[in-house]
């Protein structure tokens, strides 16, 4: 079975939290008891309906406000495949929010009203799905049975989407009329829309190709941290613990450890269960070289014919997530893979308005939610590739030395 | 089947020893919370592979209510002595003893609660900081919203609407002195993914998740183990059941379920067609709509 990671984007009103608990539901992944924990509280609350939106929502002040104020994960598995959705609000607000569950996902589901059409959120969660280079897009118009289940509207809001996501980089865009509250289309056909022949949603979910999302072009091994397991047995023993983050390594293949320039060859991939004859992303593995080199915690090893980028001088687009913008001139800690050196923001070139796409050039004073195009000098220089060649060393965190909070996320251009 | 495919259970068991390993990497004192349930045990188990062929290069913890199922602490220790790893216990009865907390009084009375002192003692002592539990985001709401690396005050306590956010796999293990990480490897497994594991790795378990024989007294929706610690209210009678445990916690608050499921292969059926959360029959749980979530700010995993 296969594992797919998508993220939900929408709003209060457009049915998200119904469609959330529809697959949960109909998928039987929601319990007897959890669902008897939710009539209770629908029935005090004096409501005419289950609530399903009160299955998603966890923290106490969430359901006094009846908002979402964070990620929250949710679980379901079909015989096919598991399912990890990452759930975030869609309020202005939480811009950050949304590019938390964006940045491990697979497969973004946008919805859609279809009495409204295309409206400026639909551009917003657009623009940060393209923006953290999820591989593919679903858009659910949902509602239809508000909209008399007619194809001219669900068409009329394809074109309209279609003609604005042009100015994005997608390659993989379904669209797919559905309604939440009743069912249509969802995990069966709708026989209210003959017209609609494709995949229902949870077929479209369960049949996307998504094993090859993964860069398998370079070779890319970010060392986490050295086993010696000083024992009889394994008394020599050195392997570099870590995860694939792109290419596939064999035993035998050249390598060169960065940003050391040494060369060797791998002697083996290891495993508990085993020596492997492949190793490739998201696995993690022990490698052990021929030759005795120097190899730390924050080093790379790469296929010797293929390095990624090194310079001290990243140009990115940044998300700032925290309440208190960037101070000039302050060093920031800066994760990238397994490496932490300290960083300054050089240079803002813009911000972006996401409601429009706009490039705001007067206006560079970063703040909470701000997507901006910066230049960061780092002290050490970054072993990388550009984010759209790679998730896994295309992107970084900042960190505030004296708060030790994460403030910003930022995808190499 | 596409040429680099990867098992969705290969991929949480890679993604579990990616942050068991970043653990080890980020802090200076780690340890292992291990309480003798199936989820810390798999997470052990994850830490053996994560670090194999070198032994599990951190200890583990158990929090010792003093009330135990006998089979829980004999599981224990012959894992601790086949691993060849440090165990530190932090015994609830110790800090009853001392006057750190007060022992609960009452028909309802659980010692669930008083852990919470004597894990933050314990994490103080051996200047833990980061400890490693077997929590997972399915098993209960406040948990659906926890990060894999959870920030933690020097009070110990959890700050929901102040979470660091999580992108990517980096994971930001900065602190103060004094504060600590609590950290979930296996975040994103569901129970299926749980049993399913230990079905196809083989992993050993204690003797309780199968059917057996047991006496028990029936208590709300569930069937309580009689033991020493078990007093009995009006009208409840012990009798004899064939049940199993789907979750393990103190001898005194955990509730078996009816099942002849006696074999890992059976279980795996039983809990897929299960219309009932494991917790359900956690008495620790339904003390209120959010009493997972008080507790976890307390220090609670």
């Amino acid at each position: 079975m296969e594992l797919l990671r998508f993220t939900t984007a929408g709003s209060v009103d457009d049915g998200k939290s119904t469609l959330i608990g529809r697959l949960l539901y109909d998928s039987k992944s929601i319990f007897e008891d959890q669902m008897e924990a939710v009539k209770r509280t629908s029935e005090r609350k004096g409501l005419e309906n289950i609530d399903l939106s009160l299955l998603t929502d966890g923290l106490k002040a969430e359901r006094e406000q009846g908002i979402t104020i964070d990620v929250a994960y949710r679980y379901f598995a079909t015989p096919k495949r598991k399912f990890i959705i990452a759930d975030t609000p869609g309020h202005i607000q939480y811009t950050r929010n949304m590019v938390t569950g964006a940045s491990t996902a697979n497969l973004a589901l946008i919805l859609i009203d279809a009495r409204n059409g295309v409206v400026e959120q639909t551009c917003r969660h657009s623009y940060i799905a393209s923006l953290l280079r999820i591989p593919h897009l679903i858009i659910c118009v949902n509602k239809m049975d508000l909209a008399g289940y007619q194809e001219t509207r669900f068409k009329q809001i394809v074109e309209d989407y279609k003609r604005f996501a042009k100015k994005m980089d997608f390659s993989d865009i379904r669209f797919i009329p559905i309604s939440a509250l009743l069912g249509d289309n969802v995990v069966n056909h709708s026989d209210k829309m003959p017209w609609y022949k494709e995949g229902t949603l949870l077929e479209t979910l369960e049949t996307i190709p998504v094993a090859n999302d993964e860069n398998r072009e370079n070779a890319r091994f970010p060392v986490q941290t050295i086993i010696r397991p000083h024992s009889d047995r394994y008394h020599d023993y050195r392997g570099y613990a870590g995860r694939v983050a792109g290419g596939v390594f064999h035993p035998g293949d050249r390598v060169t450890v960065l940003p050391s320039g040494e060369s060797s060859a791998i002697k083996s991939i290891d495993a508990f269960s085993g020596a492997l004859e492949e190793a490739y992303s998201p696995m993690s593995v022990s490698i052990t070289l021929e030759d005795d080199v120097d190899v730390s915690r924050g080093d790379m090893i790469v296929r010797a014919d293929d390095p990624p980028q090194m310079s001290q001088d990243i140009d990115c687009m940044m998300c700032w997530l925290n309440p208190k913008g960037p101070q000039p001139g302050v060093k920031y800690v800066l994760r990238h893979t397994t490496r932490e050196v300290r960083s300054v923001i050089r240079e803002v070139y813009y911000k972006v308005n996401i409601n429009t796409l706009e490039q705001v050039e007067e206006d560079k004073d970063i703040r909470m939610n701000d997507i901006c195009k910066v230049k960061l000098r780092t002290t050490q220089p970054l072993l990388y590739d550009s984010y759209a060649r790679n998730r896994h060393t295309g992107s970084l965190i900042l960190v505030d030395d004296g708060t030790n909070e994460t403030v910003a996320a930022a995808m190499i251009v | 089947m596409p040429k680099y495919y990867l098992d969705h259970l290969k991929e949480l068991e890679a993604e579990a020893i990616y942050v068991i390993r970043e653990v080890v990497a980020q802090f200076d004192r780690p340890a292992i919370l291990f309480s003798g349930g199936k989820d810390s045990i798999v997470v052990t188990h994850l830490a053996r592979r994560a670090f194999w062929p070198a032994k599990i290069p951190m200890p583990l913890i158990h929090v010792d209510t003093g009330h135990n199922f006998p089979e829980a602490l004999a599981f224990r220790d012959q894992l601790v002595e086949k691993l060849g790893v440090q165990l530190i216990v932090g015994s609830v009865q110790e800090s009853i003893d001392n006057g750190r907390v007060k022992e609960e009084t009452g028909l309802n009375a659980s010692r669930n609660t008083l852990q919470i002192v004597t894990l933050l003692d314990t994490i103080e002592t051996f200047k833990i900081d980061a400890a490693i539990g077997g929590a997972r985001r399915d098993e209960e709401k406040a948990r659906a919203k926890e990060r894999f690396f959870s920030h933690r005050d020097e009070f110990g306590q959890w700050d929901p609407k102040n979470q660091r956010p999580e992108l990517w796999n980096i994971f930001n293990g900065r602190k103060n002195l004094g504060e600590h990480f609590r950290v979930f490897p296996i975040s994103n497994w569901t129970e299926m993914d749980v049993w399913n594991y230990i079905l196809h790795e083989k992993i050993a378990i204690p003797p309780l998740y199968f059917a057996h024989e047991r006496e028990v007294v029936q208590r709300l929706d569930t069937w309580l183990p009689v033991s020493e610690y078990l007093s009995l209210r009006e009208g409840e009678k012990v009798v004899k059941k064939r049940i199993r445990f789907r979750t393990l916690g103190d001898i005194t608050i955990t509730g078996g379920i009816e099942s002849d499921a006696d074999t890992l292969e059976k279980i795996v059926v039983e809990v897929a067609a299960s219309r009932q959360t494991e917790r359900g029959n956690r008495g620790d749980d339904k003390r209120s709509e959010t009493a997972m979530e008080d507790r976890k700010k307390q220090g609670y995993f």
